[in-house]
């Protein structure tokens, strides 16, 4: 089951640089929730703070806190723990090139020394068929390798890569800006049947895409959170006028 | 500021549709002159102008669902053309308000002239009245000024409801003014749906503007009060 | 305008053949010396290659019948010692290079210290060596000389593993990091793993590069005539045989140089490609 994440005052750095400024947030359990925003606004950094995967730059810091259920991800935790509870998709596809497609679903758990063949087995088998890959790749999945698919399979392959540690939040960074129009209606299709078992953070520059998704919508600018309401209210009628001329396109 | 094309193309709708507004506003004018003057000539210019209305209604619900389906508008662009095709649809109702009033002059001409314990001409001045304050509220994107039309509909309701039990009083005593009577009770009824009109056009400006769907606030209060006092309403 | 634009293009197709006549002619001109040595060496070599060079050692001047049976078994050896002691510290190196002192100054020490050593003569590796090595032992021995060739693999293992593991796409560690997988274990069994190819191919460069030195033995594996019995005594190497009988003023011991000149060659050759073939297979169909 997914959690809820409530996120207060947290600044974030890249060095001397304020990417993230006093952002207040609660993300809702069991929901998908967008992030909009022009380039550079802060909304990839502020997914990858929920993760801690900001830390991988070592100029990167962070103020605030961040809960993820109860859990105080910058206090209580370390980042290679949260990092099994949070999970993450990528804007272009990234599977392992060197391993198998099972492989690549096993990924998490084996290199975290989970080995019981039989148990992998039926993960691997549910991750795929929760990120709606199975049928496409049951009968290939230690001759294929991940790199040989095609684009949406390779997306809904790190989708299946990322459900198979059994997280309870899951980032998605752009997850279908790489793909064409098929692959991404699949993608939009997996988010909203997975809503029911996680909690969705989808960072999107495509704003009919947030809309068709998402049921809250979160709408960046310049490191600040500007407006943050249910997606039907964002998009007809928003109540501040910077988020109207992101959403209408009048935007400089 | 980008998307010039895109505003360009939304000013574009929103002179068509004053267009529009300007030939229905026209028509319904022009029927209430016809009935005046019970000038024949411009009733027929009022079914000329009938066709003008149509082939307008047209073109702008096509621009309008071309700009839908290629710009993808959100937020007040999208209330705004949301709204354009309504306000379209019922200036195009006023129109065939304004015909059916001509068609009742025409009818009138046939028959002797006869006075009825009717005012036309103040129901006619009230609903035309109506009907340029709704455009002028869309002009200037004026929600207060819409909310002043939506409370002139009463009057015009008590009017027509008036002229309706009079004019059924006449035809029940004085039955040899019917066809007179019948008339002017059919042109009682244009008046009234086009102030409904001009309310509908009102209430889809404060849409556009406030993001407010103010419909029916009447039933849907009244219903919400016999709630309160625990009755059911009979749906 | 049309006239013009014609003449445009056949010039343009003319410099463009040109140059790849010009890119044709260089290839030849690099590839010929090769070809010429191979086909010299088997020209003076081959014809005195026999069983016998295979399975005797090297006999007495005069007497004919002799082999470079040890000195073969011999360099084997010594390569196996240097790869043993060369590829795990070159690979190392090249691994904290690349991923976790990318930037530090003790990192641009190492690549530097890497730089130096791979411009080291080898006569001098073989100096340091014997110094090192040789004269604290008290002998000459198979492990100095596999000391001073792994040495001397050191730098090329150790800058083609840093330069594979930069070429793995960031996207990939972040993949792994992602999942929860400590930095540690996500280098060693995705990051090298996803360079493994280019760094087996550095190991493969180095290899290929000492198995035909001869210099750095000189001092450490000194040579024998015989068999060796423990890492401790002198060894034959090839190319150690080769130099040797080449200055010699025997013809018998010019013409068995010949052989293992050429002999020299074609196992490198052999050895790479056996390389090459066996990790081939175990990459998986359509992976980079």
């Amino acid at each position: 089951m997914g959690v809820g994440i409530e996120v207060t005052n947290l600044d974030a750095w890249y060095g001397t640089t304020q990417a993230l400024q006093d952002i207040n947030l609660n993300i809702p359990a069991n929901h998908a929730t967008a992030l909009i925003g022009p380039s550079g606004c802060g909304k990839s950094t502020f997914v990858r703070c929920l993760n801690r995967m900001h830390e991988t730059n070592p100029l990167a810091r962070v103020t605030g806190t961040v809960r993820i259920g109860d859990l105080d991800i910058y206090k209580d935790a370390k980042p290679v723990e949260i990092r099994r509870r949070v999970g993450m998709v990528f804007q272009r596809p990234n599977p392992f090139p060197t391993m198998s497609i099972y492989d690549n679903v096993a990924a998490g758990l084996k290199l975290n020394s989970y080995n019981n063949r039989h148990v992998l087995d039926e993960i691997v088998e549910r991750s795929l068929k929760n990120s709606a890959l199975w049928d496409e790749v049951k009968d290939d999945l230690k001759k294929k390798s991940g790199a040989s698919l095609s684009g949406g399979q390779q997306q809904r392959l790190c989708i299946a890569r990322a459900l198979a540690v059994d997280p309870e939040v899951l980032l998605m960074d752009e997850p279908a800006s790489a793909l064409d129009p098929v692959s991404t209606s699949k993608i939009e299709d997996l988010i909203f049947q997975l809503k029911a078992q996680y909690t969705i953070v989808i960072v999107t520059h495509n704003m009919q895409q947030a809309a068709r998704v998402a049921e809250k919508t979160g709408f960046f600018l310049n490191g600040r959170m500007v407006e943050f309401d249910s997606t039907d209210k964002i998009f007809t009628n928003p109540s501040d006028k910077r988020t109207e001329d992101y959403i209408t396109g009048r935007f400089g | 500021m980008t998307r010039i094309r895109f505003q360009q193309s939304l000013e574009n709708l929103k002179e068509k549709l004053l267009i529009m507004a300007g030939l229905a506003e026209q028509a319904t004018q022009r029927a209430i002159d016809a009935y005046r003057e019970r000038d024949l000539s411009i009733c027929q210019q009022v079914s000329r102008g009938e066709i003008d209305i149509n082939i307008l209604e047209r073109e702008i619900d096509q621009a309008a669902l071309d700009l839908l389906a290629m710009e993808q508008p959100m937020a007040g662009d999208l209330r705004f053309i949301l709204s354009v095709i309504k306000i379209n649809a019922e200036l195009e109702r006023v129109g065939n308000a304004a015909k059916s009033i001509s068609d009742r002059v025409r009818n009138m001409q046939k028959m002797a002239a006869v006075e009825l314990p009717v005012n036309i001409p103040r129901m006619a001045t009230m609903a035309s009245e109506m009907v340029r304050k709704s455009l002028q509220s869309f002009i200037e994107a004026d929600a207060e000024a819409a909310r002043v039309v939506l409370t002139m509909d009463d009057a015009v309701d008590a009017m027509n409801k008036a002229a309706f039990k009079s004019l059924i009083k006449v035809m029940e005593e004085q039955s040899h003014l019917a066809p007179q009577a019948l008339n002017a009770l059919m042109i009682s009824r244009a008046l009234e749906r086009v102030a409904d009109h001009a309310t509908n056009i009102a209430e889809d400006v404060i849409f556009w503007v406030q993001g407010d769907d103010v419909r029916h606030h009447k039933s849907l209060n009244l219903s919400a009060d016999l709630k309160d006092k625990g009755e059911t309403n009979a749906s | 305008m049309r006239r013009e634009d014609n003449l445009k293009a056949r010039i343009r197709t003319l410099i463009d053949d040109a140059a790849t006549g010009l890119a044709v002619l260089s290839t030849v001109l690099v590839v010929a010396p090769l070809v010429a040595i191979f086909v010299y060496l088997v020209y003076k070599g081959a014809v005195s290659l026999n069983l016998n060079f295979f399975t005797h050692n090297p006999a007495p001047v005069g007497e004919a019948g002799g082999g470079m049976a040890n000195a073969i078994v011999g360099s084997a050896i010594l390569l196996a010692v240097g790869s043993l002691i060369g590829v795990p510290i070159g690979i190392a190196g090249g691994i904290f290079l690349a991923e976790f002192g990318r930037g530090t100054k003790l990192a641009n020490a190492v690549r530097f210290t890497a730089d130096v050593l791979n411009g080291v003569p080898s006569i001098v590796m073989g100096i340091a060596v014997y110094s090192l090595v040789v004269v604290p032992q008290g002998h000459f021995s198979a492990f100095s000389g596999g000391v001073a060739l792994g040495i001397m693999m050191i730098p090329t293992v150790c800058r083609t593993t840093e330069e594979m593991l930069l070429m793995v796409p960031n996207s990939v560690r972040e993949a792994a990091l992602a999942l929860g997988v400590p930095n540690w274990r996500s280098v060693l069994a995705i990051t090298v793993k996803t360079a493994s190819p280019g760094i087996i191919t550095g190991c493969m460069l180095a290899f290929a590069r000492v198995a035909g030195e001869t210099a750095p033995l000189i001092f450490t594996a000194f040579g024998n005539v015989g068999w060796s019995e423990k890492l401790s005594e002198p060894i034959a190497a090839l190319p150690l045989q080769i130099y040797v009988y080449a200055l010699s003023p025997y013809e018998e011991w010019h013409r068995l140089a010949w052989a293992g000149a050429l002999v020299l060659i074609a196992l490198i050759v052999m050895a790479v490609s056996l390389v090459r073939y066996v990790t081939s297979r175990g990459v998986l169909k359509g992976a980079s």
